[in-house]
């Protein structure tokens, strides 16, 4: 007669020394209760399959926030409600673990049910499973949302009613529905025929996380004797009779023959290559061979303003780079927060040979307006002796400002006739460049394209910026 | 010089990819959504892995997973979404892991809008979830800084085991600035702590301890160990402070803007310096003890975006030893230097 020794499975620790106490060979676990089964179930698959070295368990908020307590493997005790989330981080770190998100109902269906949806929709390579026992265990038998209408609790002392507290939740029926669940089933512990099929269950849902086949789910109806206030024969029973006929046990979806591995690959550059993918190659790395003049005292506080689509944010974004080529400090600011209304935009650029102290433009040394209402909004933050350039194609009364540089751009105008609207900006900054006198052409001329990625503009772009530089001979 | 005019919400990125960061997780919003959207794109280039959560408290969570295995990890978003994250940040505090968080604040209470504000002061700085704990918090005032000072969170979360936070505004994460980029990190501190998941790795993370006296235990190490920080990584920035009689104190956006200040008055022949803490906490609280010793010191001059958060911790700091003057705006407003200005000539 062939004889089996019954022994702890490898999986669980020999003592439960973390536990504390003298009872180290005991689980805190009551009388009659289902984690101790379920525990034992999962810890003799993972030595069966031989995964016990590679596999991380979340511990729950419930009574089995102390399963590492038990388990010899990684560990992880989350938030409540968060395991989901927490093991869909560590998994996508590690996507060589065997990852156990092992939850009660309150954790699972209650708090923490938009993070088990969320991971199973994606289906996330890891296995669920899901005590349900219909009640608040460990915070002494209140309500769970897997709690029966009717059914006592500490917080429902006359019983559940839908009215108050709506229907209990079918957790594994709301799981099977999502195209990524590779696998869903309930079961229940309580006799040896249905502890058998459990076991298949706990083994089906591991072997497909091994075989990374996706997302599994597990609920096992589990006995709470001291929740319930029954015996734990009766409590088998109960579940039977009661439990089990609100959440019907069986398959609910399973496509674990149909499915292929998903496996993800993430290539690892060489560190060499970094900043040529990080698009973080200076301008002037780039720009060979073309010298810039000799920095020279500077403290421009430009303001430029427009309707959105005018280009006047790519505008600001051109020339700080360009002055920043040409070795000056520079700051841009785009209107942001409070400012944005209306559909109007406006950036703030400043240029300096000395550090940036503000980036803000309160009283601006060059306002470059590309429409009325800008005009009207900043012309009276000028400097006196600085300068306005307006489009005077779009602008009918020019400003009204006699103690500073004026000077109107036809700019929307000569951009139509060189074919395109969108190049006023570029006109307006060859102007600019003209009146300054410190931006070297030749320069602006082969940076330009690297700045405005819009290759349909490229020639363009470079006929407006000297264009604008005819304009305010 | 090899410089780069970029955003400081993208300086971010490319600076948490160059200190090793491998995993982000996170959820868009105004005005840090540019950091998740550079994440999504470079990311996946740099071999990592970059996840849209379901939620701030699904990000958040998320980061607790993936710093209990040994990668460096991060997720970013502005004020609401913090305060959404305060739960997750608590229980990374308690399991004493590393990882940063990047906060671009924006106005509030509620959904406040979307200007820049530094009323998160509070809920970085002195907690926000439950429990004492701290959480290494720098404060950016340029792109360069948003780069460096991500990196920096990286090496100090790691090196203290405990979540830093990059704590920026609006304005700091909408700037373009010219940026100097480092050669990237390619050493990470070993975590012999991590749950690996291999055989000489079955460690355990959690933040449980039922018994009073291990809690309090765990307490006293936390504390032991903030105590450090605050005695190793103070940081800040002092300009023309040594001969300075009036001191102006801001972070972030507004210590630019108060350096301007600074500068207007030192051309009127006010002695004006500006000191600005790099680290909020640790808090420079020796630096304004000296401040508060120092007899040509006449006064102290506090600017914040908020009703008056830092404010605390200066005045605590200088014990009533000097005046401390305060300018506050909220809302999204941001003060001029001509107000400022104004402001300190009235509180003389």
């Amino acid at each position: 007669m062939k004889t089996t020794i019954l022994q702890k499975p490898a999986s669980f620790y020999d003592d439960f020394v973390l536990k504390g106490g003298t009872q180290t060979h005991n689980t805190h676990y009551c009388p009659g209760c289902g984690h101790g089964i379920l525990h034992k179930l999962i810890a003799e698959a993972l030595s069966d399959f031989n995964i016990q070295d590679r596999t991380v368990l979340i511990s729950p908020v419930g009574c089995s926030v102390f399963a590492y307590y038990y388990f010899d493997v990684g560990n992880i005790q989350s938030a409540h409600g968060r395991a989901p989330a927490v093991a869909t981080g560590y998994k996508r770190a590690n996507p060589d673990s065997i990852m156990i998100s092992y939850q009660g109902d309150g954790d699972l269906a209650a708090i923490g049910a938009n993070e088990i949806l969320q991971a199973a929709n994606r289906g996330e390579q890891m296995t669920v499973f899901f005590v349900n026992n219909a009640i608040y265990g460990m915070t002494g038998g209140q309500m769970a949302p897997t709690t029966l209408i009717g059914q006592k609790s500490t917080t429902t002392p006359r019983g559940r009613t839908s009215q108050n507290e709506g229907f209990p939740l079918r957790m594994s029926e709301i799981i099977a529905t999502l195209e990524a669940p590779v696998y869903v089933e309930r079961v229940m512990l309580t006799d040896a025929k249905n502890i058998a099929r459990t076991r298949k269950a706990v083994r089906k849902a591991l072997k497909i996380q091994i075989d990374k086949k996706g997302f599994s789910f597990v609920e096992v109806l589990s006995a709470c004797p001291t929740g319930w206030k029954m015996t734990p024969v009766n409590s088998k029973k109960w579940i039977t009779d009661v439990l089990a006929k609100h959440f019907e046990p069986g398959v609910k979806k399973d496509e674990s023959e149909d499915r292929e591995p998903v496996i993800t690959l993430h290539p690892q550059p060489h560190f060499d290559e970094f900043h040529e993918l990080l698009d973080i190659k200076s301008l002037t790395d780039k720009i060979r061979g073309v010298k810039v003049p000799e920095v020279k005292p500077l403290a421009d506080e430009i303001k430029i303003a427009g309707f959105g689509g005018q280009g006047i944010l790519s505008m600001g974004y051109a020339l700080a780079n360009i002055a920043m080529g040409h070795r000056y400090q520079v700051s841009w600011l785009p209107s942001y927060g409070p400012e944005m209304r209306g559909g109007t935009a406006n950036c703030s650029v400043k240029i300096s040979d000395r550090r940036i102290a503000s980036p803000l433009v309160d009283d601006p040394t060059v306002l470059v307006a590309m429409n009325k209402p800008s005009l009207k909004r900043f012309e009276q933050d000028v400097q006196p002796g600085g300068i306005i350039l307006y489009d005077s194609g779009l602008i009918d009364t020019p400003p009204e400002r006699t103690d500073l540089t004026v000077i109107g751009i036809p700019a929307t105008d000569e951009a139509d006739k060189l074919g395109s609207t969108k190049a006023a900006n570029m006109i307006m900054l060859g102007a600019y460049a003209k009146l300054r006198g410190y931006l070297s052409e030749a320069y602006v001329c082969k940076a330009l394209p690297m700045i405005i990625k819009n290759t349909m503009f490229r020639e363009l772009n470079e006929q407006a910026f000297k264009r604008g530089m005819e304009l305010v001979q | 010089m090899s410089k780069v005019l970029i955003k400081g919400n993208e300086a971010v990125i490319r600076g948490a990819l160059l200190a090793g960061c491998k995993n982000f997780f996170g959820y868009p919003i105004t005005p840090a959504s540019e950091i998740a959207e550079a994440a999504a794109y470079y990311f996946p280039l740099l071999g990592g892995t970059f996840l849209q959560a379901e939620s701030e408290i699904g990000a958040i969570n998320m980061v607790y997973g993936a710093a209990s295995f040994s990668t460096r990890c991060m997720t970013a978003s502005s004020s609401p979404g913090i305060s959404l994250k305060m739960e997750g940040i608590s229980y990374l505090a308690g399991a004493e892991l590393p990882c940063v968080i990047i906060d671009v604040m924006r106005g509030g209470p509620g959904l406040g809008n979307i200007a820049p504000e530094q009323s998160d002061y509070n809920q970085i700085v002195k907690g926000g979830g439950h429990g004492n704990y701290r959480l290494i918090t720098l404060a950016p005032n340029s792109a360069q800084e948003m780069c460096d000072l991500t990196m920096l969170a990286f090496e100090l979360s790691d090196k203290y085991r405990n979540p830093a936070v990059v704590l920026a505004d609006g304005i700091i994460g909408q700037m373009m600035e010219p940026v100097e980029f480092p050669e990237p990190v390619q050493v990470i501190p070993e975590r012999p702590w991590a749950v690996r998941g291999t055989q000489d790795s079955h460690n355990l993370i959690c933040s449980i301890q039922l018994d009073p006296d291990l809690l309090e235990k765990h307490n006293l190490h936390l504390q032991a160990k903030y105590a450090k920080m605050a005695k190793d990584e103070i940081r800040f920035e002092a300009i023309r402070c040594d001969d300075a009689e009036h001191i102006f104190i801001g972070y972030g956006i507004v210590s630019r803007i108060l350096h301007s200040v600074v500068e207007t008055l030192r051309a009127e022949g006010i002695k004006a310096g500006l000191f600005r803490p790099i680290t909020l906490f640790p808090f420079p609280t020796p630096q304004f003890d000296a401040f508060a010793k120092d007899p040509k010191i006449k006064s102290l001059f506090v600017c914040e975006l908020s009703a008056g958060q830092m404010v605390d911790d200066v005045r605590l700091a200088v014990n009533g030893k000097k005046p401390v003057n305060l300018h506050t705006r909220m809302g999204g407003n941001v003060p001029t230097v001509k107000e400022i200005v104004d402001k300190f000539k009235e509180s003389r």
